[in-house]
């Protein structure tokens, strides 16, 4: 089926979200649409779907007009979407759920869930996904997880299909096979529609590309294009993809981490006899899809964790059993992984952000009272130094974008005076902008002689920052390898697979490596 | 920039591998969205504030139209002459309410200005105790915690603070601040046990409060039946008199009932805006509040701010209840000394935003609701029930800010667009 959307344009108030957008995707191609977070990929795609009314511009789909006012006429057109997280219900099973919505009932009101079984194994046949109708949700892995969500539009006879930042939860290897998913379902007709931010995939697997920036289509793109040609276009400006960095002078090893384990609250492991070492003027980084254990890997860094053994030592002091104050105190600095839950205040203003973690002593406070100027100086002089774009040190940080907000907690935690710094995801969400600069202080700060563990499921990041790369897979480590490691090793590590020493695998290194000078 | 408006993009991935880690998952928006509910009720704009106050009155109007006999007898010829009714409620109305503001500011019918001000001073004197109670429930609230505990927290001051009063024998002035440390003591004692008992187990401070508030009744009125609290020789459940040396001053002389407990609230509303505004225990508090989250990662230790805050929020409405047995009730207080001074403290406190200034105005007006009800009630025959349902609707409105921004037609601050409307072109209608 062919789908054409010409001239949308959708409007917040006073914000243009989509500005007179038009597409044309052909019946079997793959049309992927590259944007930063922000430029209005998702709302484009709502507009599609009938979440959203668009102001202007209209949806043809094989040259018909189209109108929707929800989701079910989008659906009941032939449009199906794989969000990206998805929409499913961990405690039903693969049957139910692709059911779930247009329910067929025989006598009695009773479900058909036989017809619904017979579906899910025609389709899952017809495109060799294997999945069995029976297995709960819940247990799936989740690359298996979104083949239920394709089953769930295909069953709908979705003729085009909308994917929405379909990797972001996926290993290399689950990427992979999503590809091929892709590919195939396009040599059987179905147009896809494939929104990502990642250029690899792109160039990988689109056909066509269409970049937006700021709501409008600012260009096409053939996949043969340069990572660095379609960031430019993505970003507007020339951007450096790869990370200036000399090799590290790595001196000590600063962390020692022996045996650490960590329960969670219902007493599972979530980390498990893990033992590393980070040294003095190095990049440690640690890579695993994400809920390997890496985040119960840095609470229990940061004290943030009730329920840990084994030994952490920092400069020959130990840390475990200590508060996060202490922890703070001896010069931890701590960017979390998710900012706006636990790295800032959202209602506070920027410059009381800057001040979050020192809010029990001197500069920043003497008996009781919040220094006040000395806090607008500082914020004022950070503001200036990390380049925070506002409207002035009061404005609240929830105003400001996910960029300038990973750079206020960036300004915090680097104006202390640090002896081990650690970030984690430390540039999910941001734009390609932001990401240059977040990874420029990262390396600064490992010059400047810190030790840095920098955790991340992405693994340009990964490549671009890393001396070594720790691989965690089920709260254990599977190896801790060079920086230079190519990628379809990292991705098998990831998976689990301890790495073969005789180097390259069956799967081909598609990226080059982005680092120069790096070696471990 | 638009991305924003859908759905958050930087939350954690849904579906992680790890089965361990999904149990506590699917909580999290919901909690988040308690949590922006709740911030929104407690710390919206001033704006809201006044706009409720201002529907409740148009609502209490109509209300007071309905009850008037005048109204209820002039309808019955309405479509002969509605004039009548219009007049008839125009009267019934604008007499209730100007019976209100006389029986509050100021009275038009008294000769002198010395007695025709003497509204104000009961107005004030009825806001007192709401001021300091209302403070302490806004302190609670800028830190997340919702302290119904103040009927409780009132009486273990009052008992504390009122044995010292009528028991101990101190000079003239040592007296007061020791029955006032005392009472003020007790009440954070009091809610101190609360941020304890969440602090260590996770209990919620709406059920403990709610609980003590039972305990610190039946205790109170067990004392003052066969306790220290009862007055020797007599049967009534009610404590001896204060003392005259633990009694505050009046500050007008002795024709007025507005006494020292007014100068201690207004330094009290100073106190508690430097706390919450310039010091760092406020900062630490403001940043639990907002994003607990966010605190505990900062090395704030969440659990130690709320014992401070349930401290300094029982402290303060301890503060009202010393207030009612050292300055209002000095011949002897009984076990209904809080007057529901507890409840009307988390009115005013939600009416104030959960700011210091704007509890002191809250408090003021809720005096003078107080004092200008009775008077309204006996001038005009209006039900004192009226004033009430008035101060129950503003509590309504504030509850539900969306409803009075629908009415007033304001825009939702920072939130999504309005929703399209059903969809209805020409072309789908030619189908």
């Amino acid at each position: 089926m062919k789908l054409e959307l010409r001239g949308i344009t959708k409007r917040f108030g006073a914000l243009v979200a989509n500005d007179r957008i038009s597409l044309t995707v052909e019946a079997g191609e793959i049309h992927a649409l590259l944007g930063e977070n922000g430029a209005g990929k998702s709302t484009l795609m709502n507009v599609l779907y009938g979440l959203y009314r668009a102001e202007e511009g209209e949806i043809l789909l094989d040259d018909v007009a189209q109108h929707f006012s929800g989701p079910g006429d989008a659906m009941n057109a032939g449009i199906g979407m794989v969000h990206q997280h998805f929409m499913l219900i961990p405690v039903f099973t693969v049957a139910e759920n692709v059911m779930l919505g247009h329910e067929e009932t025989r006598s009695g009101g009773r479900l058909d869930l036989p017809a619904a079984r017979k579906r899910v194994r025609e389709i899952s046949d017809r495109f060799g996904f294997d999945v069995d109708p029976d297995a709960l949700v819940e247990d799936l892995p989740v690359g298996v997880q979104q083949r239920v969500e394709i089953i769930k539009a295909l069953s709908r006879d979705a003729k085009v299909l909308v994917f929405d930042e379909p990797t972001a939860v996926l290993t290399p290897q689950e990427t992979d096979e999503l590809m091929a998913i892709m590919r195939q379902l396009k040599s059987t007709g179905t147009s896809i529609v494939f929104i990502t931010h990642k250029l690899r995939e792109v160039r990988e697997v689109a056909d066509r590309i269409t970049v937006i920036r700021l709501g409008a289509v600012v260009g096409e793109a053939s996949p043969t294009a340069t990572n660095e040609e379609l960031a430019t276009l993505m970003v507007g400006r020339a951007v450096d993809l790869t990370v200036e960095k000399t090799e590290a002078a790595s001196g000590e090893a600063a962390l020692v981490v022996t045996n650490l384990t960590v329960h969670d609250a219902l007493g599972h492991v979530v980390v498990d006899d893990v033992s590393f070492t980070v040294a003095v003027g190095e990049i440690l980084a640690i890579a695993g899809v994400q809920g390997n254990g890496q985040t119960e890997l840095t609470e229990a860094l940061m004290g943030l964790q009730p329920r840990v053994t084994g030994g952490i030592t920092l400069d020959g002091v130990s840390l475990r059993g200590r508060t996060v104050r202490q922890v703070l105190d001896a010069g931890v600095g701590f960017v979390p992984e998710d900012r706006t839950e636990d790295g800032l205040v959202g209602e506070f203003t920027i410059a009381e952000n800057l001040m979050l973690d020192r809010s029990h002593t001197e500069p920043f406070v003497k008996r009781f009272n919040v220094q006040l100027e000395y806090l607008s100086r500082f914020a004022t002089e950070k503001v200036a130094e990390f380049d925070v774009r506002s409207q002035g040190i009061d404005t609240p940080v929830a105003r400001l974008s996910g960029g300038n907000q990973q750079k206020v907690v960036l300004a915090r935690e680097l104006s202390r005076s640090l002896r081990l710094f650690i970030a984690a995801q430390p540039t999910r969400g941001l734009d390609v902008g932001s990401i240059e600069f977040v990874h420029e202080r990262i390396v600064a700060t490992r010059d400047a002689g810190t030790p840095v563990i920098v955790i991340s499921t992405e693994l340009d990041e990964v490549a671009a920052l890393a001396d070594r790369i720790m691989v965690m897979y089920r709260g254990r480590i599977v190896g801790i390898v060079p920086g230079l490691t190519p990628r379809s090793v990292l991705g098998l590590m990831m998976a689990g697979e301890v790495p073969d020493p005789a180097g390259p695998t069956n799967t081909p290194d598609t990226d080059t490596p982005r680092t120069e000078g790096a070696a471990a | 920039m638009s991305d924003s408006q859908t759905p958050a993009p930087s939350t954690p991935a849904a579906g992680t591998p790890d089965s361990a880690t999904r149990g506590s998952a699917p909580q999290t928006p919901e909690q988040s969205r308690w949590h922006s509910a709740f911030r929104e009720i407690t710390t919206g704009s001033a704006l809201i504030s006044v706009l409720a106050v201002l529907l409740a009155l148009v609502v209490g109007a109509v209300m007071i139209a309905f009850t008037n006999e005048d109204v209820q007898a002039a309808s019955g010829y309405f479509f002969s002459r509605p004039a009548d009714t219009v007049s008839a409620i125009w009267q019934a109305v604008s007499g209730a309410y100007s019976a209100l503001f006389q029986g509050s500011i100021y009275n038009f019918r008294r000769p002198d200005f010395a007695d025709g001000i003497k509204p104000l001073t009961e107005t004030l004197t009825f806001a007192t105790p709401l001021i300091a109670a209302g403070l302490g429930v806004a302190l609670g609230f800028r830190v997340g915690l919702f302290n119904i505990g103040g009927r409780g927290q009132m009486l273990i001051a009052a008992a504390i603070g009122g044995w010292v009063a009528f028991a101990v024998d101190l000079p003239y002035g040592i007296h007061l601040v020791a029955a006032l440390v005392a009472g003020i003591l007790g009440g954070a004692l009091w809610g101190g046990l609360v941020g304890l008992l969440k602090a260590r187990t996770g209990a919620h401070e709406v059920i403990t409060t709610i609980m003590l508030n039972y305990v610190a009744f039946y205790l109170v009125s067990y004392l003052l039946r066969d306790g220290f609290l009862k007055t020797p020789g007599s049967n009534n459940p009610q404590s001896p008199a204060t003392k005259p040396t633990a009694i505050f001053p009046d500050l007008l002389g002795p024709n007025y009932n507005l006494h020292f407990g007014f100068v201690l609230v207004i330094g009290a509303t100073v106190f508690t805006w430097w706390l919450l505004s310039r010091s760092n225990i406020g900062f630490q508090f403001r940043a639990v509040g907002e994003n607990p989250n966010a605190a505990r990662v900062a090395g704030i230790s969440v659990q130690r701010m709320y014992v401070y805050a349930m401290l300094f929020s029982g402290g303060l409405v301890g503060l009202a209840g010393i207030n009612q047995v050292l300055g209002t009730t000095t011949s002897g207080f009984g076990a209904g000394i809080d007057s529901g001074i507890g409840f009307d403290a988390i009115t005013v406190a939600l009416l104030g935003r959960s700011k210091p200034w704007g509890v002191f105005a809250a408090g003021i007006l809720f005096g003078a609701f107080k004092a200008g009800g009775f008077s309204m009630q006996a001038a005009e025959g209006v039900p004192i029930d009226i004033v009430l349902v008035v101060q129950s609707l503003i509590v309504l409105f504030i509850a539900a800010p969306p409803l009075v921004r629908t009415i007033f037609r304001l825009p939702t601050p920072g939130a999504l667009p309005r929703r399209q409307r059903p969809i209805i072109t020409k072309e789908a209608a030619a189908k």
